[in-house]
Parts: structure tokens; C-alpha cells; sequence
């Protein structure tokens, strides 16, 4: 590979690819960007890789096809139903995978998540099949819609907008309210918020909910956007959304909000500029990864931790 | 008993186990036979995982990738080079190693040592971290390894896979390189860099207070284990007589981990015992693939994909109920051996009321 070829693309690059590139880059950063917040609020508060996350996105893709193809329910309606259900299963893994697990050793819950992750893509591989199904096609969502020269699709401008809503709800569930205080202090200290009163399993089991529902929203969009689902969906775009949550600074929201754009603006843009690169996509994800902890352990807006003896 | 008494006995097991590797290289089936292998095989990537995870503490997930490299080492340069035009039919294989043919041992070192090295580079980022991002970091690097695989086309033939590497189903081979990772690993576990890294895995800030070099004893297991791993994923490649960069997923590696969480972590003997528990549980499992019929009537649940759902449902119930493993971090020694023969119900009931 020489040089001449792999900058090739800058000089074809015009202003309006350059849009559609943005468009595209934005849309694949709020996607990442919504399922990554359920990762850094799971370990924000369990200090655990939430390895199920990525599946459970998988999972809601599946309760939609069900809901709208073969019940053939309404979308908007099948998207509330979505919603519940993902948080169900949300919960149920964390009741049944993690909460026996509360008080062993890391090494122990690192390989129940592991193995639940496992145990989902086996399970939908059993029961939906390996074969790709379509998502069902939304035809208010998936219209295409041009804006001067830049073409693209109405879920695109959507995904942007239903991030930053969800965000300021996010935000002010966890600012404002009695449980975003609760929320907030077993993040910063488990045992000494159980001995303040606060009902931990009660809290986490609401973390979960909320992550799972995030993850939902942005399983229904994805589902949308790329309409191809199998079981291993979830495995590439949740490996991905966790770096990003690290990238950011893990237990940050607002760090999985950036660390959601940089992947996903940088992965679209890196293959744009550089044709040639294409193949090493799904690797900028981990480059990026390795480059921040090396800098930055704690990620970008992660606080600074001492280790106590 | 004594050391020697020990050794002894080590030694008269290796040889009768060898000579049931002999038989079952001329009296088993190939099934069976691969069977076999594959358990061997097995043992030595979960003794590599061992290593770094069981006795480092040091939550690695980057087998995957290691293996691949060992495997691919295997796959470039044991094909016949009159064979590689074939099988580089879509690129041409870069003249730098058209022309380089090894011998399959001398293949698996130079895997292993190659998986090492890409350890050693990998490891400086890596090993500062501590727990999950230890565990992300490597699984990320683990598939890079595999995404480089597939895009060096010259060298690896890419997506297409190497095939027609000669096939290596012959057990005492296997066997005999088991036998040499067994005797090493235990070796060094025994050694005080052995004994260093358990220092590391129970507290490591205990252990640097000590004097122990972090960097350099978490470096060191990180580039055994994965010398081991490019060794059993070269023995891997050969025994399929095809390597493709699917064969490398990530989720390859949660087979060990599985074998390890079964044998016990930071047991060598619990790790051998894990792997031929879950490979030869996994073959036999595969009756749940197969449509099963009672009395003319199928049994809807059994079609393929079932076996993996046992599978994983099982490695959930280990790690829930069963967290210590088989083995828990004991070994097999012939003294509790000759304890278990004698008095195989009191042993158990004092085993209980010691621990």
C-alpha cells in the first residue's frame, strides 16, 4: 500500500461527501452513544463489565422483529413493549447472574458476565436461528430525505435527537431526583450508602432497568438504520460501546456521550479519508482504547483514583 | 513421601500415559482420535491461560489471538511450497517467505516465540491495567491480531484461510508436547518467579512492597502464557489441516476460560482435568444437536445450537454454585492419591472437615 493511494480520497473529498460523512458519523456516534451510557452506569455502580449489555441490545432487536412482524403490532406501540421487555430481561440477568455474586471476587463476576453474554447469543442462536432476519421496514423512519445535496435517511436525523432528549431526562433523573442521589452515592461508595439507608438491590436493579431501556431505544434505531439481525449483532457494536464508555471516563455519562461521538465520528471519517483503511475498521475502536489508557488510565473526564491499601 | 519417591512416580504416570496415547493413536478411531487430541491441545491453552489468570491473577482474554498467531505461523510455513500456489490463489504469497518451508516443530516454536514477542509489544500498554480493562484491553488486542490476519493477504491469504496444511492427527506428538508444557509450567510455578506471581495474584501492592517487580513477573507470565497459546494454536491448525480467521473469534477463548474455571483456578492438574471435561463434554453433548426420537416421536428441543445453550448454561451454574472448581487451587499429589486409595469415603469426609 503506498502513499499516493491512501491519501487518494482527500483530494476527492468535497464539501457534500464530507456532510454525508458527518451525517453518517453522527448518527453511528449517538447509537454508540446510547448503549454505552448503560455500560458506565453498570460499572459507575458495580464496578463490573456489564458483558450481557451487548446482548441484551441483540435481544431488543429481536423483541422488535417479533412485535412488529409477526404480531404485527404498531411500531410506535411495539417500541413501548420493547422498551419494557429489554428491562425486564435487564433485570432478571442481573438477579439471577450477578446479585449471587455480590460479595465474591471480581475475577467471579467478571466470568458469570462473560458467561450470561455466553449463554444469550447461544440461546437466540437456538431459538431465532443463525440466519440474518430482516428488521421490519418503518417506512416513516426509513424514508429517504435529502437536504440540499446530502441524501440520507429520517432515522438518521432522529438518532441525534432522541439521544439528547433521553440525555436531559438521564440527567435529570440522576441530578435531581431522591433516586439519582441514591444512584449517585452507592457510585461513589457502596458501603457506606447501605449504612445511610439506602436500599442498594432496590438501586441497582433500577440501574439496570434504565440502562436496558437506553439500550433498547438504541436497539429499535439500529435495528432501523442496519436492518440486518442475528445473535452476534450486539457483540461488535457493545465491545465498541464499552471502549467508548472507558474512553470517556468510566461512570461518566457525559464521557460515554463523547466517548460514543469519537468512535463513531471517527471509525466513519478514518474510512472515508482513507479508502484503503477499510479493513482495519472495528481495529480503530481498540487503537483508540489503548492509546487513551496509555495517556489517561481514567479516561478523558474519569476522576482521578488512588489506590488505598 | 519424598521428592524422589515423587519424581519417580511422576515419571512411571507420564510413561503409562504415553503408552495410552500410543494405543490410541493405533486402536482408537479417528473420531475418538481427534477426540483425544483435541483434549491435549486444550490442555495446553488452558495451562497458558493458567498461567497469566490462575496463578498471575492477571484477568487475561487474549488467547484467541495468540493462538491465531501460532496457527498461522503453522498454516504459512508448513504448506508444501509447491502447494502454495494453489492455496494463495486470489494473491500471490510475498516472495520474502514464498520460498521458506519448516518442519512442524520447528514451525511451533517459532509460533510460540512470535506470540511471545507480539505479548512482550502488546503487554507494555496493557499490563498497567488492572481487572475488566485488563480483560477489554486484551480481548481488543486479541482482535486486532485477528483483523491484522485478515487484511495481510500476502502473508495470511486473508479472509480465504490456509488450507492444505499437512495434517497432524498423531497423539504421541501431541502428547509429548503436553507433556513438556505440563513439566515446564509446573516448573515454573514451583520456581520463585513461580511463587512471585502468586504474591502478585493475593495482594500486589503487598507483593511490590516486597521487592517483587510488577512489570516485569505480570510481562513475563503474559508472554509464557501466550508462548504456550501460540504453541497449542499451532498444534490447533495442524490438526484441522486449515486455519481461517473465523477459527479465532474471541469467543474461542471463553472455552478456556471455562476449562479453567471448572479444573480451578491456579490448579495445573485441575486445568488438564477441566480441559478434557469440557472438550470431551462438548463432543458428547452433541447428541442435543441431533433430532432425538422416543417411541416415533421427535423431541422438539433437540435441534443444532442446543448444545451450545447446555454448554453455556452450565459454565452459569459453575461459576454461581461451584465457584472453586474442581480443584479449587490444590494440586494432584500422590500422597492424597494414595490417602484417596485407601480410604476413598474417609478421604472425602476429611477433605470436607479440613476445608
Amino acid at each position: 500500500m503506498d502513499f499516493a493511494t491512501l491519501f487518494q480520497a482527500f483530494s476527492d473529498m468535497t464539501f457534500v461527501s464530507f456532510c454525508q460523512h458527518m451525517v453518517n458519523g453522527i448518527s453511528l456516534g449517538s447509537l454508540y452513544a446510547l448503549i454505552a451510557i448503560g455500560y458506565t452506569m453498570v460499572y459507575g455502580i458495580l464496578l463490573m463489565i456489564n458483558f450481557a449489555h451487548a446482548d441484551i441490545v441483540m435481544m431488543a432487536c429481536y423483541f422488535a422483529f417479533f412485535g412488529i412482524r409477526i404480531f404485527q403490532i404498531p411500531w410506535f406501540v411495539t417500541l413501548i413493549g420493547v422498551i419494557v421487555a429489554t428491562a425486564v430481561l435487564g433485570v432478571v440477568i442481573e438477579r439471577c447472574a450477578y446479585r449471587p455474586l455480590r460479595d465474591a471476587p471480581k475475577n467471579s463476576v467478571l466470568i458469570s458476565a462473560i458467561g450470561a453474554s455466553f449463554l444469550l447469543e447461544n440461546f437466540a442462536n437456538y431459538v431465532f436461528g443463525g440466519r440474518p432476519l430482516r428488521f421490519p421496514k418503518i417506512s416513516l423512519l426509513a424514508q429517504n430525505i435529502s437536504i440540499g445535496d446530502v441524501r440520507t435517511q429520517f432515522i438518521c436525523l432522529c438518532i441525534p435527537v432522541v439521544l439528547v432528549v433521553c440525555l436531559m431526562v438521564l440527567l435529570h433523573i440522576i441530578n435531581h431526583t431522591k433516586t439519582g442521589m441514591a444512584m449517585r452515592a452507592v457510585s461513589k461508595d457502596y458501603e457506606i450508602a447501605r449504612v445511610m439507608g439506602v436500599d442498594i438491590d432496590k438501586i441497582i436493579s433500577i440501574t439496570f432497568v434504565i440502562g436496558s431501556s437506553l439500550a433498547a431505544i438504541g436497539a429499535f434505531m439500529w435495528g432501523v438504520r442496519y436492518p440486518g439481525i442475528t445473535p452476534y449483532l450486539g457483540v461488535m457494536p457493545g465491545l465498541k460501546c464499552f471502549i467508548a464508555a472507558v474512553v470517556g471516563g468510566i461512570g461518566n455519562i457525559k464521557g460515554a456521550v463523547i466517548g460514543g461521538f469519537i468512535l463513531g465520528l471517527g471509525e466513519v471519517l478514518i474510512v472515508a479519508f482513507f479508502p484503503a483503511l477499510s479493513g482495519y475498521r472495528d481495529a480503530f475502536a481498540f487503537m483508540v482504547l489503548s492509546i487513551i489508557l496509555f495517556y489517561k488510565p481514567t479516561g478523558l473526564l474519569g476522576e482521578k483514583t488512588t489506590e488505598k491499601v | 513421601m519424598d521428592k524422589k519417591k515423587n519424581i519417580i512416580f511422576t515419571t512411571v504416570a507420564l510413561i503409562v500415559l504415553f503408552g495410552a496415547a500410543c494405543a490410541a493413536q493405533f486402536g482408537l478411531d479417528a473420531y475418538l482420535r481427534r477426540v483425544a487430541n483435541l483434549c491435549m491441545i486444550y490442555a495446553i491453552i488452558g495451562l497458558s491461560l493458567q498461567i497469566v489468570n490462575g496463578f498471575c491473577g492477571q484477568f487475561s482474554l487474549g488467547q484467541a489471538g495468540f493462538m491465531a498467531i501460532g496457527a498461522y505461523v503453522v498454516g504459512v510455513f508448513t504448506v508444501p511450497v509447491e502447494l502454495r500456489e494453489k492455496v494463495f490463489y486470489a494473491v500471490p504469497m510475498n516472495p520474502l517467505i514464498a520460498d521458506i518451508q519448516m518442519p512442524v516443530w520447528l514451525a511451533l516454536i517459532v509460533g510460540g516465540l512470535l506470540a511471545a514477542l507480539v505479548a512482550f509489544l502488546i503487554g507494555f500498554p496493557v499490563l498497567r491495567l488492572h481487572g475488566d480493562y485488563l480483560a477489554i484491553a486484551t480481548l481488543g488486542f486479541s482482535e486486532i491480531i485477528r483483523i491484522v490476519i485478515t487484511n495481510a493477504q500476502s502473508f495470511t491469504n486473508g479472509a480465504l484461510g490456509i488450507k492444505d496444511i499437512p495434517p497432524l492427527n498423531d497423539a504421541r506428538y501431541i502428547f509429548v508436547v503436553c507433556a513438556i508444557t505440563y513439566i515446564f509450567v509446573t516448573a515454573l510455578i514451583n520456581s520463585s518467579y513461580g511463587r512471585a506471581f502468586k504474591a502478585i495474584r493475593e495482594d500486589e501492592i503487598a507483593a511490590e512492597a516486597m521487592g517483587i517487580d510488577l512489570f516485569k513477573h505480570k510481562c513475563m507470565a503474559f508472554m509464557f502464557s501466550a508462548f504456550f497459546a501460540g504453541v497449542g494454536g499451532g498444534l490447533y491448525g495442524a490438526l484441522l489441516g486449515t486455519v481461517d480467521p473465523k477459527n479465532f473469534l474471541f469467543t474461542l477463548t471463553y472455552n478456556f476460560v471455562l476449562i479453567i474455571v471448572l479444573g480451578g483456578m491456579g490448579s495445573i492438574t485441575g486445568s488438564m482435568l477441566g480441559a478434557i471435561l469440557v472438550t470431551g463434554g462438548l463432543e458428547f453433548l452433541r447428541v442435543f444437536d441431533e433430532p432425538l426420537e422416543v417411541f416415533g416421536m421427535a423431541i422438539p428441543l433437540f435441534r443444532p445450537g442446543f448444545r451450545m445453550v447446555i454448554f453455556s448454561i452450565l459454565l452459569m451454574v459453575c461459576v454461581l454454585f461451584w465457584r472453586k472448581g474442581i480443584m479449587g487451587t490444590e494440586e494432584f499429589t500422590w500422597e492424597k492419591f494414595k490417602k484417596f486409595v485407601k480410604n476413598p469415603v474417609g478421604y472425602w469426609k476429611g477433605d470436607e472437615h479440613h476445608g
